[in-house]
């Protein structure tokens, strides 16, 4: 079948919605919140119209249960799907574990929201990097195509490797804002995405009982943890065969787990993560009419942590504006310290600074990349940082 | 192992093992007992969920498993919604649940795991309707961890963190009536049962397999670790909690009592009949003995009228 794509004009969070029905996910357990509950409320309305077959929709009472019953539907076998945000991932943080422990598969989609208090409900990706250590993929979005892409793809990765997958969209900016998706007829969908073969499946009765999760002693936990960690380094590879596949199928090629734009003569770049590349890529086009060399680096995947690409990046440019939307408290933002901590054992020496910007939904906006790149500029030239981490958009 | 005709024809219990030997429980464990029990109504074609307890030992670190049947080992709170999870992923692949033929789906939870940290996932799972069995093997503290109190842990009781001494500080609540709180959901089945009436218990494990919808049943399964008892007193210990109405045994079905008493004629014994054998209650006053007492008849009254007046 040749592919001509569906186009539909949807927010981000409808985005992910059908691409849940396409890619026919069998169990739904969800907990509203906002910025994510028209992902959930969508995926009702597509069972309550007869718009998807057999979909199991877990209204659960919290997004800890939420965790727990997707966890429960995958290790039964299903493909199974969940979504949220901010406080309602840090409740469900302890099940996050329990799912890339169990090996499944399943894909979540969290829609970044900043975490309270104050309360806030606009982007900020500290919710989500803050389960950097769960085992879990992080995929990030910066349009509502790439939500859109980016569950059909977790889904295919995640259940070749069998680890959970998180797909990243900031609040608001994309769950709520409207925007062409190019959509893929279903026949396509499931060619790309076949029935899902589980590891294991608990409706298995043909085989001895067995049984997941139990007790490990220290003469094996090392070796799960081992092979957790082995899933993820295969991941890499997962990832950009996928990402080529999809490329090749449908036109919009993922095979980069840092997506470069005009960074090949580029004496720095910018880097970040999610919808506020997008404006970054804009801002490096009109700074490259105004005689900048610039370019962005939009890392796509931050788990598996793309550190093959960084390297060949960095070792091309003089430096390296790392765009945070997010802190780690006590030290700095928490991309800076991936992408320094990745190339410390290299010969890549770029010079790196850190730059915190919108938290907590703060605009940020193509003369905010200017304003920064006129700082690169200087420190480059100089040849040393004024400050390692400014806080950008600060109210002095 | 094949069971002589002569012997098969005496069992009052299904013959089938599959609890297997090798499990890790102490001597004279009722939750190991309560396990046997489920597998033998249930068989091969179960999924167990276990939270963190001491079943979670009892079934065998990997890569062993001591039960006959699938096992899902999940965080301590959970049990209500993996069970919602197994479940709906059961029915989206078109597989049977419950009924004679179709696959069990049950949660095997200790008190604390119920009544205290998994109280909300529990009220969800009932809320919700989902085609699963739930069981409460009740030990009446937290084992796995040391003995410390739950919510259901009865008056008077010493345990790690309600010691007694001195000062007298021992647990001073009365037993959270987890059931109370399971049957306020109106679900189509709920009961009590012990390890010292397996005949009694099979039969609500069956029915509750026969039920649509969610069922709850809280074990009575003594624990001679934390209770201080011999472990070869496990079984009368069970038996008196029921003699004395301090756990007595009954049902509720389709929004009607039945009080499943050994003797319904005989009036429940002293409940100093029930405290003799453990430990646990050595620090108990005789006011205090009479507090619980109270308490005991407050509640066989309470379920005699509830029996008389919704049975
Ligand atoms: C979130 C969380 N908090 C605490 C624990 C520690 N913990 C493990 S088992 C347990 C007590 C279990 O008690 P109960 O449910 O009564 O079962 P029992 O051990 O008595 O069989 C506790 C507190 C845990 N596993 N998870
Ligand atoms: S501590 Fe009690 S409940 Fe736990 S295994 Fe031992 S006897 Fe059984």
């Amino acid at each position: 079948m040749e592919y001509k794509p569906i186009r539909k004009v949807v927010s981000g969070n409808y985005a992910a919605a059908y691409a849940v029905k396409h890619a026919r996910v069998q169990v739904v357990a969800a907990y509203p919140i906002t910025p994510q509950t028209s992902i959930i409320e969508k995926i009702a309305e597509f069972i309550a119209n007869g718009e998807v077959e057999n979909l199991q929709y877990v209204p659960v009472e919290s997004e800890h249960s939420a965790m727990a019953a997707t966890i429960g539907a995958s290790a039964t076998g299903a493909r199974a799907f969940t979504a949220t945000s901010a406080q309602g991932l840090a409740l469900m943080h302890e099940m996050l574990h329990w799912a890339s422990g169990a090996r499944l598969p399943i894909v979540m989609v969290d829609v970044n929201r900043a975490m309270a208090p104050p309360w806030s409900v606009w982007d900020d990706q500290t919710d989500s990097l803050a389960q950097r250590d769960t085992g879990w993929m992080q995929f990030y979005a910066e349009n509502n195509q790439e939500v859109y892409d980016g569950v059909l793809m977790a889904f295919k990765i995640a259940e070749t490797v069998n680890v959970p997958a998180m797909v990243v969209e900031s609040a608001f900016i994309l769950s709520h804002t409207y925007d062409v998706v190019e959509m893929i007829p279903q026949e396509l969908v499931d060619e790309f995405l076949p029935l899902r073969k589980p590891l294991y499946d608990l409706a298995d009765f043909e085989r001895e009982p067995f049984s997941v999760g139990a007790l490990a002693t220290p003469a094996d936990y090392y070796e799960f943890r081992y092979k957790l960690a082995k899933a993820h380094e295969e991941a890499k590879e997962v990832i950009r065969k996928v990402g080529q596949e999809f490329g090749e199928r449908f036109g919009r090629d993922y095979s980069q787990m840092i997506e470069t734009y005009r960074t090949e003569d580029a004496d720095f770049v910018f880097m970040g993560m999610g919808s506020l590349m997008g404006t970054v890529k804009q801002a490096v086009d009109l700074l490259r009419e105004e005689g900048y060399k610039v370019g962005a680096a939009k890392v796509r995947w931050f788990r598996p942590f793309p550190k093959e690409e960084l390297y060949e990046l960095a070792r091309n440019v003089d430096g390296i504006a790392v765009l945070d939307r997010n802190y780690s408290f006590g030290m700095e933002g928490i991309l800076f310290t991936e992408a320094k901590g990745a190339l410390y054992n290299t010969d890549a020496k770029p010079l790196m600074k850190n730059y915190i910007v919108g938290l907590g939904g703060r605009d940020f906006t193509v003369n905010d990349v200017r304003k920064i790149a006129e700082n690169m500029k200087a420190i480059i030239e100089k040849g040393e940082l004024d400050v390692e981490v400014e806080w950008y958009h600060l109210k002095r | 192992m094949e069971i002589p005709e002569q012997i098969k024809k005496k069992l009052t219990l299904p013959a089938e093992e599959h609890f297997y030997a090798g499990h890790t429980a102490c001597q004279g464990c009722g939750a190991s007992l309560g396990l046997r029990y489920v597998l033998k109504a249930y068989g091969r074609k179960t999924i167990f969920a276990i939270p963190a307890c001491c079943s979670t030992i009892i079934a065998g670190a990997w890569p062993y498993n001591t039960l006959g049947a699938n096992l899902f080992h999940t965080a301590f709170e959970t049990t209500g919604a993996v069970l919602g999870g197994i479940e709906a992923a059961l029915k989206a692949r078109g597989i049977k649940v419950k009924g004679e033929d179709g696959v069990m789906v049950v949660g095997w939870a200790g008190d604390g795991g119920t009544a205290d940290i998994g109280l909300q996932a529990l009220s969800g799972f009932l809320e919700r309707g989902h085609d699963a069995v739930y069981i409460m093997y009740d030990n009446e503290a937290y084992m796995n961890t040391g003995i410390q109190r739950s919510g259901s842990t009865p008056y008077g009781a010493w345990t790690t963190n309600t010691p007694g001494g001195k000062r007298h500080f021992l647990e001073k609540r009365h037993k959270k009536k987890v059931i109370d709180i399971v049957i306020a959901h109106q679900i189509p089945y709920a009961a009590t049962a012990s390890v010292a009436y397996p005949e009694d218990f099979i039969r609500k494990l069956k029915t509750a397999q026969k039920t649509p919808g969610p069922s709850f049943i809280q074990l009575f399964a003594p624990c001679p670790t934390g209770w201080r008892s011999p472990t070869d007193k496990s079984i009368e210990i069970a038996r008196l909690a029921v003699q004395t109405a301090y756990f007595p045994l009954f049902e509720y079905k389709d929004g009607k009592y039945r009080i499943n008493m050994p003797n319904p004629k005989k009036e429940p014994k002293p409940i100093e009949e029930f405290l003799k054998y453990q430990g646990r209650f050595k620090y108990m006053t005789k006011e205090d003995i009479q507090i619980l007492q109270e308490w005991v008849n407050r509640e066989w009254e309470r379920l005699k009228k509830l029996a008389e007046v919704f049975g």
